[in-house]
């Protein structure tokens, strides 16, 4: 088991969750409660991971995070370091990819609400956010809580993108799944064996809790 | 817009308060509980301008006030359609509205709690010092719970005043027709006496007497309609005096019983265009053996004919 591979994709993926989720609701609940024309353009592009190769992905984040353009430049005299091979550039690709995961359930889960229950929390003297808090939030935590375990253990998944924009440099950019692909090629099918294991039993634990709570709920307000 | 002295909103004045600002208790039409809050928690959600010590015990009382002591705990989805609407109704005086609004909160229950709903409402009435806008579909219920209505048709107010007023003089004939009047027709005043204190309206081949009414002259075109209770059903065995009143002829075409009154339309000679609808007691009915295809005769009471602008 390559443990600083481990410890690296746990980190990527805390803080992918960490910045994404708060961003996911935002975009949720815009999408949901105040669609924007372009809403449909929007949804696009935020289901785009889902169908692009991840080679693909990762080619143009690359491009963009590189010393050529000017994020990647603004990026560098900002920080002094690059973005490219870099924790920082992995984490913006790695909040870009699992863009669908956590917004299509965050969306769904804020469309379902009906908008005079928010209505009702205004009349009812309550501000913006502690209808948000008191009535959305409790009401949406399913959608909440996929969207937080799709985007944790999608994170700790990807390959192509991590690969691309990352390279395979350890303890900064070694996840695990390419840990598992660097002990194939060594022939080193042990290794590969056991970290394969961990990421099928952890995906499958995760997975199946989603469904196991999301049953629950449905099975509630039947 | 203006509420108890506060202006809510005013596009001229830039004044436009929030939902929260606005002191107004909303019922909404599917009550729009919060599923996941019990009975209680959703009367206490509204009461966050008292300390929060204070709150269960009032959301108690608010409780109590509409009947559903016991059921604090119950979730929305474990309470019945009526009982639903009395937290919501509670939730909406939580508040200590300055207004309270109800958007067609019977539509939703069943007749029997419907009628329950009314007479509680009726007593709510009197316990809480708050005036009510209640918006209905249901001229009965409005005529029924109402002290003043208001006639809205697309958007536009067409007259306000008391639910009798209304029901019986209508503004012109749209309203006639939305308050459900059906003998809406047009006709000319022909002639005017002002000694009798009658007039005489041509409505087609007939003639009709109606009561004077200054703010019409001879030759006028008028819209006019008669209430069903204002058209008298003439005996067929034994003729009667009143039977001189405005007498008009005509053929039954629809005859439809329901418990103790019966709904009849009655096609009048001379003009095939126009149905007269009355209803009579479902043995009086029987009685002159009314059924469809039967020459009829009714009088139309000239107290009860009330004469618009056309």
């Amino acid at each position: 088991m390559d443990w600083p591979a481990l410890s690296l994709s746990l980190h990527l993926a805390l803080w992918t969750c960490a910045i994404l989720i708060p961003m996911g609701v935002v975009i949720a609940r815009t999408l949901a409660f105040r669609p924007p024309r372009a809403k449909g353009l929007i949804e696009a592009l935020i289901a785009l991971p889902l169908v692009l190769p991840p080679t693909v992905l990762g080619y143009y984040l690359m491009v963009l995070m590189g010393n050529a353009t000017p994020f990647g430049q603004a990026w560098a005299a900002l920080t002094g370091r690059s973005l490219v091979f870099t924790f920082e550039g992995l984490l913006i690709a790695s909040v870009l990819f699992n863009l669908p995961f956590a917004v299509q359930p965050l969306q769904r889960a804020f469309d379902a609400i009906p908008p005079n229950l928010r209505e009702a929390a205004w009349v009812g003297g309550m501000s913006a956010w502690t209808t948000f808090c008191r009535v959305e939030l409790p009401i949406a935590w399913p959608g909440l809580l996929s969207a937080l375990v799709l985007t944790f253990a999608h994170t700790l998944g990807e390959f192509g993108v991590v690969l691309m924009v990352g390279g395979s440099i350890p303890g900064e950019t070694k996840t695990i799944a390419i840990a598992i692909y660097d002990r194939v090629q060594a022939f080193d099918d042990a290794a590969a064996g056991i970290m394969s294991m961990f990421l099928l039993l952890f995906s499958f634990l995760t997975i199946g809790l989603v469904y196991a709570l999301g049953g629950r709920v449905a099975r509630r307000r039947g | 817009m203006e509420c108890d002295g506060v202006a809510w909103f005013d596009s001229a004045a830039g004044v436009r308060l929030s939902p929260q600002e606005r002191r107004v208790g909303f019922v909404f039409q599917d009550y729009a509980l919060f599923p996941h809050m019990t009975a209680l928690g959703n009367i206490v959600s509204a009461l966050g301008h008292l300390p929060s010590r204070a709150r269960a015990a009032r959301a108690r009382d608010l409780l109590a006030m509409v009947h559903l002591e016991g059921l604090e705990g119950r979730r929305p989805d474990d309470l019945s359609g009526g009982q639903r609407q009395r937290v919501a109704l509670a939730r909406a005086l939580a508040r200590d509205p300055a207004v309270l609004l109800l958007d067609e909160p019977f539509s939703a229950v069943d007749q029997v709690t419907r009628g329950k709903l009314h007479r509680e409402l009726a007593q709510l009435r009197r316990a809480v010092r708050v005036p009510i806008v209640l918006v209905t579909h249901d001229l009965e219920e409005a005529g029924r719970l109402a002290d003043r209505m208001t006639i809205l048709h697309q958007g536009r107010t067409l007259q306000t005043g008391r639910p009798f007023d209304i029901l019986a003089r209508p503004d012109n004939a749209l309203v006639a027709r939305l308050v459900g009047q059906r003998n809406v027709f047009e006709g000319e005043i022909a002639a005017h006496s002002a000694e009798r204190g009658v007039m005489l309206l041509r409505w087609g081949p007939i003639t009709l007497e109606v009561r004077d009414d200054p703010r019409f002259a001879a030759g006028d075109r008028v819209a006019w309609m008669v209430p069903a209770a204002g058209i008298i059903l003439h005996r067929r065995d034994r003729p009667s005096r009143g039977e001189h009143e405005n007498p008009v002829h005509g053929v039954v075409e629809e005859y439809v019983p329901l418990g103790d009154t019966a709904q009849v339309a009655m096609r009048v000679d001379g003009d095939a265009d126009t149905v007269l609808a009355f209803a009579v007691s479902t043995h009086v009915a029987g009685r002159n053996g009314i059924k469809p295809g039967v020459a009829i005769a009714v009088s139309l009471l000239a107290e009860a004919i009330h004469l618009m602008a056309a």
